[in-house]
């Protein structure tokens, strides 16, 4: 006997919500489901209109169903927003080309416009080559590292105001667990906020914070989204994965208990005696940081010098006497110098500029000039001035042929 | 055994859930005796059609948590979970939510 919906009482169940054990139909768990992402977005004021919002986009399940619900909410709510996938390349071969192909059909399913920054381009560095002279064992600092400037660096090729990610509300507990586990404060403290404040500049947030991956999944099954599913290639984060198993099989037992940790680690407030790192800029790239150079460029001087375990050593004193040992040998020399923050930032001002002047002025009626001529249109007919002038010409040449078949 | 006493299950797993299956299967008929359960057959596909890592597909006769299960389109949450009874032709699918992206 098939149940039924406790929403609608009209169809058939097909979902058990893990956030209210109530069983519910298709159509009201998109309801409900979207809803709650549009009040999470409204309750938390992530977006004004007209701002340009990046989605990040890996072509796996959380960013695909976020591309797709912003896209649906955008258009429903009318938040006007104008929306871009924007997607980091770090270079795994069988793993991130493979997942790229599903952003780019995402892109075209979706009608949005997309943006790929490689590692290779910004760093000079891909991970596989980057594996290849580390190893396996510390690459994913690296690609932790690398992946959360990157998104940076092409939120300001795009001018964007804002950055959306997938991190779901599972994501966002075992983070917190993590921290926990690790002592660490300055991250347990920053791990719980929506709204993360990215490289100073752009804002990052979390539309999924409170929606169960179970769900997510379920949505993307439902819909018949097109997502990719393949584990990483490099050895995966082995204590997250701890944090994850302990998750679910609290979940399993009480399904609460996901949002019940977000509730915990958001009402935790770290002891004002536990001394947070200050932030500055990096030195050499401009990007955020707690020291004199950021941690992406520590670890790039640190590959270029065939000494990799620099940035990942635990004290500056054990960082010195790794170069002093080295010998500070410049080695392959692939690292491009990244490009300093603050040119991308005049550009990304630059590029605003453009677009507002653009705003201010209309085009011609008669070509397509939009130049500031048409700024003085005061007689209003719609035509910028070298166009009212050949109006004016033509108009001169059809009374002179006028005059002409007269006389 | 004859047929009357056995049921054709079509499995079929996705979201990474393939790749733990002999020949990468993404799906597989299951003849199971009747009266056959979810369980029965969360143990048969242990048994007989994951590869290798059993670990990460089951675990104390059911599946790991975070692997979800749809019964003819619909979670198994919604009716026993592992005790629900399967029919005849039910496709049941498995889900792996793999983590990240």
């Amino acid at each position: 006997m098939p149940r039924q919906c406790e929403i609608c009482n009209n169809a058939r169940a097909i979902l058990r919500r893990p956030k209210t054990g109530q069983r519910i139909c298709n159509e009201c768990f998109f309801y409900v489901f979207e809803t709650e992402i549009h009040n999470t977005i409204v309750d938390n004021k992530l977006f004004k209109p007209g701002d340009r919002v990046g989605i990040g986009a890996s072509g796996g399940k959380d960013s695909t169903v976020l591309a797709y619900v912003m896209k649906t909410l955008n258009n429903r709510y009318n938040y006007g927003l104008d929306l871009y996938l924007l997607s980091v390349d770090e270079g795994i071969s069988g793993y991130r080309d493979d997942s790229l192909e599903t952003v780019k059909r995402n892109k075209e399913q979706y009608g949005l416009p997309l943006l790929i920054v490689s590692y290779e381009q910004l760093y000079g560095w891909s991970m596989d080559s980057i594996v290849e002279a580390v190893g396996r064992k510390n690459n994913c600092t690296f690609c932790g590292v690398f992946r959360r400037q990157a998104l940076d660096r092409g939120a300001l090729m795009l001018d964007l105001d804002h950055i959306v990610t997938g991190h779901n509300a599972d994501d966002v507990a075992e983070t917190i667990l993590m921290n926990l586990f690790r002592g660490d404060l300055p991250r347990l403290g920053r791990c719980t906020e929506i709204v993360t404040a990215g490289d100073g500049y752009i804002g990052r947030s979390k539309p999924f914070k409170y929606a169960y991956e179970k769900e997510i999944v379920m949505y993307a099954y439902l819909k018949h989204l097109d997502y990719f599913s393949t584990e990483c290639t490099y050895s995966p984060n082995a204590y997250r994965g701890y944090a994850r198993e302990f998750l679910k099989d609290l979940e399993f037992v009480r399904p609460s208990a996901i949002l019940d940790i977000i509730h915990s680690g958001e009402a935790m407030q770290v002891a004002s005696d536990v001394q947070l790192p200050t932030l500055a800029h990096c030195e050499r790239c401009g990007y955020i940081s707690s020291n004199a150079l950021c941690k992406a460029c520590i670890l790039l001087e640190g590959l270029e010098r065939g000494v990799p375990k620099l940035g990942i050593a635990k004290s500056a004193r054990h960082a010195q006497e790794l170069l002093a040992n080295e010998s500070a040998m410049k080695s392959a020399g692939k690292a491009v110098e990244p490009v300093h923050f603050e040119l991308l930032r005049g550009k990304a001002q630059a590029m605003r500029e453009q677009r507002q002047m653009k705003e201010q002025q209309q085009e011609c009626h008669d070509c397509t000039a939009t130049s500031c001529a048409f700024a003085c249109d005061d007689d209003a007919t719609g035509l910028c001035s070298s166009s009212k002038e050949t109006r004016r010409c033509a108009c001169a040449d059809s009374n002179a042929e006028t005059n002409a078949a007269a006389s | 055994m004859s047929e009357a006493e056995e049921i054709t299950v079509n499995v079929e797993f996705s979201g990474g859930m393939e790749r733990l299956m002999k020949d990468q299967a993404s799906s597989i008929q299951a003849k199971l005796p009747e009266p056959a359960t979810i369980r029965d057959l969360i143990i048969h596909v242990r048994d007989n059609v994951v590869e290798d890592k059993k670990e990460l597909f089951s675990k104390n006769d059911t599946v790991c948590p975070g692997i979800l299960v749809i019964i003819n389109g619909s979670d198994w949450e919604v009716e026993d979970s592992e005790d629900t009874v399967l029919s005849n032709k039910d496709t049941v699918l498995f889900i792996s939510t793999l983590h990240g992206g």
